[in-house]
């Protein structure tokens, strides 16, 4: 057994566990964080994207050691208090999802790609997705969702400028 | 409300902002998902829960000689460890299949296909459960497997069913449909006959989330409680209480939110049953959940048919006959999930969408040392292979008569004033405006361009071998959704005919209770609106209970595409007798005639006078109230319906892909899409086309990445998403889609069923496109860049099994 320590979505959190176990686990089991999902053990869909250090990885395949002493960032804090990420909202108004499974870890993508590329065009946000699968959408909506946040997070950034 | 009836568009918003009724409106189910706050199985957590974990065979065929449990027992955070045996003793080693076969829930005399249950380990966490499966000594004498369909009947084959008493071969059943002398005849007197070899290969369903249960039994007051991934809770709670003997009014399926299903979630796992099991040994909640591999390898797979099709015509291209023989490779049980009366399931509507008067198919179904399965994977029972063998076939004669594949689907397709329509093989189609749909098709696609542009694109070629291939390919598909009626289609004696409540609230607000489940269809939203369509309340106003059997009425769930044929006509038709009934009520408040009663939007008035009404709110209210009611109408304001159909609605649609195939490495890359669908009117337009979209990346998957294949030992060779590719964004293009609308006659609000449409239709138009760009016959899916290239070389390969 082991400890380690890690901030979570800004709490810190720490925790006695196996050294070999999971940070999806870890996430998921040990701190109740059951927006994360887990779908394919060998880091090829994508589910369980979460924030890093500010990059998204796939906590399926990096053990909760790895994360110890650093910053992760999982779906549950896309929101501020009753207020959706743009990437959230987008995904409503374009219909990014259906049944829900790939949606966290496709919103954790998304958000990433646009801190790094606020106006992608369709090819940016067909990459940078391409790691997380999902079986209900075949993209297009997804594509369209992220655009939308691009757009209205743009819009509202010149709103704000002009006050 | 006319059966044919096409909703007026309605602009009117609801305080909500919603359409009331019909139209695009966002889904109520995303506010959660959205948050990570759904609740799928896994996130099921209780207090003093176990973990279980499945140990699985790793061969395909083998005697079991002995099981030592005792290393795996001596794990201090092991709590039990079931083997076969120890289910014989409860007399559950075996479980019936839906298809009139068993199957093994631990395996007790022999395994027969890689990855089937052996034994169970119930531990304090996943982690220890999973430790103590490489604790337990098994030992096996591996015997030759079945693996290739084409051998499984020959005199040497191993017999793999020897558990059924006097079984000496492979043979499941021989089932044959429509008219084979008139096929003969037919066939005697065409100009031209082609023949072709077609196999749509095994592929699974593999949804985000893989399968899963959590069971807890409550020793005390004897309840069940099973959360667990089904499509189709109320089936499965009579199913658990035929097969273990528990009473059914202390079973409790809750099937909470589901990471989709396509087919995937229909049947019953030994997984399901062991958490039971575990749950009852232990005391306490057992929750299993499969991953990846597990699901990949033993869990239903879809398709498998080798078919063999034989189409006359004349040379003109006016089709005569079709004819088909069909091996179908079921695993080693046969744990088909299908109507009982339809043993290759609705694989003989394979006439397609043409008129022509002849038809035959004969199917022979096979034992083989693989997993069981064979209807998943949004087919709507074997349509999927129907539309596949005909659009192949099609394709096969435009080929050879150098005829373009749009004008010989044009020349044959069923014309609208035929409709009702009854197809050579019994379906009665329901409506339809077949070339209305395929020309739509070629207008987005610029039809005459494509073929213009692929003429210079050839000529090009000739010199450059870097241009690539461009290919363009059609189908056109009939579907036929919403299974019953219940006289003619049931599951496990179960006729398939699925209830509803409504009940609105003295406040006027509604609870919506349906049998059937979403996986992702939206049904919480859709549903709404089509009470919201009939009673003229606020789609925000009507709450969509589902998914738990104590709460919701029976029925048998969804998947064939059966909720909004089935279900959704229950929410109409007991919204409508919530109106009916209404109208008695206003006009005792009003101290009117009933007849003196007319209605608008969720209101009824006397006529004449639009200020002398009810709302449905305040008719809701005097339902609940002292007001004296006419003799017969009894308080309260609420309908509960179950639905039979008298029929299938047959959606139908016409796809168009163009892809570009590189000579040098085989890649195919699909550049555009075009999907046009009709399922009458649309109830949430946003919802439909997600669901088109859904099934159009499917087709690219299966047509060019997906295929569960196998090695001549019996190993699979897909058994994680490394090794079965699904498609990812950058496979699919952005999909294009056009509709018409023709309502069913039949349904009460004239819609059809989508969910699988695309799934159905769009893999012959995209392996269509292929071989037209390869400017070949025939040569199997999936398109990998290998098999592309081998296609291309003249020397196609088989894709079920591994090269050799």
């Amino acid at each position: 057994m082991m400890r380690v320590s890690m901030r979570v979505n800004g709490a810190q959190t720490e925790a006695e566990i196996e050294p070999r176990l999971l940070l999806v686990h870890y996430l998921r089991n040990t701190l109740g964080l059951t927006g994360t999902h887990w779908g394919c053990d060998t880091s090829n869909c994508g589910a369980c994207t979460v924030w890093l250090d500010g990059l998204p990885v796939k906590s399926c395949t990096t053990l909760a050691a790895m994360a110890d002493g650093h910053e992760v960032r999982t779906v549950e804090d896309l929101a501020d208090g009753d207020s959706l990420d743009p990437v959230q909202q987008g995904f409503m108004q374009e219909h990014g999802l259906q049944c829900g499974f790939c949606t966290p870890g496709m919103l954790m993508t998304a958000r990433a790609l646009l801190d790094r590329d606020p106006d992608p065009d369709e090819a940016t946000i067909r990459e940078a997705i391409s790691g997380n699968l999902c079986r209900c959408t075949g993209y297009e909506n997804i594509v369209r969702a992220i655009r939308w946040a691009a757009e209205h997070q743009a819009a509202q950034a010149r709103e704000e400028a002009a006050l | 409300m006319t059966a044919t009836e096409v909703p007026a568009p309605d602009d009117t918003r609801t305080p909500g902002g919603n359409p009331l009724g019909f139209g695009r409106m966002l889904r109520k189910e995303d506010a959660r998902f959205l948050r990570g706050q759904g609740r799928y199985v896994d996130d099921v957590v209780l207090p003093g829960m176990l973990h279980g974990a499945v140990l699985r065979s790793p061969y395909a065929h083998a005697r079991l000689v002995s099981i030592d449990t005792s290393a795996a027992e001596a794990h201090p955070r092991v709590k039990a460890v079931i083997t076969g045996q120890t289910l014989e003793s409860l007399n559950l080693a075996w479980m019936p299949t839906l298809s009139g076969d068993v199957t093994a829930v631990l395996a007790t005399d022999k395994v027969r296909f890689q990855g089937q249950e052996v034994a169970f380990v119930i531990a304090e966490d996943e982690y220890s459960a999973r430790d103590a499966l490489e604790l337990i000594d098994v030992e096996y004498d591996p015997l030759p497997a079945v693996v290739d369909a084409k051998h499984a009947l020959d005199p040497d084959a191993p017999v793999i069913r020897d558990d059924l008493e006097g079984r000496t071969d492979n043979h499941i059943y021989d089932w044959e449909a429509g008219d084979a002398q008139a096929c003969e005849e037919a066939f005697a007197k065409a100009d031209v006959v082609v023949s072709e070899d077609i196999i749509y290969p095994r592929v699974h369903p593999a949804p985000m989330e893989t399968c899963g249960s959590v069971a807890h039994m409550d020793k005390v007051t004897g309840k069940l409680t099973v959360w667990t991934t089904t499509q189709a809770p109320h089936a499965h709670r009579t199913v658990y209480a035929l097969v273990a003997g528990l009473p059914e009014h202390k079973i409790q399926i809750i099937s909470p939110d589901i990471g989709g299903g396509f087919g995937n979630k229909v049947g019953i796992y030994p997984g399901y049953v062991l958490s039971i099991v575990g749950s009852i040994v232990t005391g306490a909640p057992v929750k299993w959940m499969e991953d990846r591999s597990e699901n990949l390898m033993s869990t239903s797979f879809a398709r498998d048919y080798h078919m063999h099709g034989d189409i006359a015509a004349t040379k003109e291209g006016k089709i005569l006959a079709l004819r088909v023989n069909v091996l179908a490779d079921h695993g080693a049980f046969n744990g088909v999930a299908q109507p009982t009366k339809f043993p290759a399931g609705f694989f003989h509507i394979f006439t397609g969408s043409y008129d022509y008067p002849a038809a035959h198919c004969k199917v022979t179904a096979v034992y083989t040392n693989k997993a069981l399965g064979g209807v998943a994977y949004a087919c709507s029972f074997r349509i999927t292979e129907a539309v596949y063998l005909v659009e192949r076939m099609v394709d096969c004669l435009a080929f050879e008569l150098k005829m373009d594949p749009a004008e010989l689907r044009m020349k044959n397709l069923l014309r609208p004033e035929q409709f009702p329509y009854t197809s050579p093989t019994g379906w009665e189609y329901d409506s339809g405006d077949y070339p209305r749909a395929l020309s739509e098709a070629m207008r987005i696609a610029g039809y005459d361009d494509l073929r213009r542009e692929q003429a210079e694109r050839r000529a090009a070629a000739e010199s450059d071998p870097s241009v690539p291939l461009m290919g363009i390919g059609l189908s056109f598909f009939t579907e036929g959704v919403g299974a019953g009626p219940r006289k003619h289609m049931d599951i496990l004696g179960l006729g398939m005919a699925d209830g509803c409540e409504l009940r609105l609230h003295p406040t006027g607000k509604a609870q919506l209770r349906l049998s059937v489940q979403t996986q992702g269809q939206g049904h919480e939203t859709t549903f709404a609106q089509i009470v919201s369509h009939v009673l003229g309340i606020p789609p925000e106003d009507v709450e969509v209970l589902h998914g738990d059997t104590d709460n919701t009425p029976f029925g048998l769930g969804t998947y064939g595409s059966r909720s909004t044929p089935v279900s959704g006509a229950a929410a109409a038709v007991a919204a409508q007798r919530v109106k009916d009934k209404a109208r008695l009520i206003a006009a005792t408040s009003l101290e009117c005639s009933v007849d003196d009663l007319e209605w608008e939007h969720g209101r009824w008035f006397v006529k004449g006078d639009p200020t002398k009404g009810q709302t449905m709110a305040e008719i809701a209210m005097a339902a609940h109230s002292s007001l004296e009611l006419p003799e017969g109408v009894e308080g309260h304001l609420d309908a509960s319906v179950v639905y039979n159909p008298p029929n299938l609605t047959y959606p139908f649609g016409a796809y168009i892909c163009v892809v570009d195939v590189d000579r040098q490495t085989g890649v195919v890359k699909v550049r555009r899409f075009i999907a046009v669908d009709d399922c009458g009117p649309r109830i949430n337009p946003m919802i439909v086309e997600g669901q088109i979209h859904g099934g159009l990346a499917d087709g690219v998957g299966m047509a060019l990445m997906e295929v569960i294949a196998f090695d001549k030992e019996g190993n699979n060779l897909g058994g994680s998403f490394m090794d079965y590719l699904l498609p990812t964004s950058l496979e699919c293009p952005s999909w294009e889609l056009g509709m018409t609308v023709t309502p069913s006659p039949h349904h009460p609000i004239g819609t059809k069923g989508v969910g699988e449409s695309a799934t159905v239709g769009s893999p012959a138009a995209v392996v269509n496109a292929v071989l037209d760009a390869l400017q070949i016959r025939a040569a199997d899916m999936p398109f990998t860049p290998a098999m592309t290239w081998r296609a291309l070389q003249g020397r196609p390969m088989r894709p079920d099994l591994a090269i050799e």
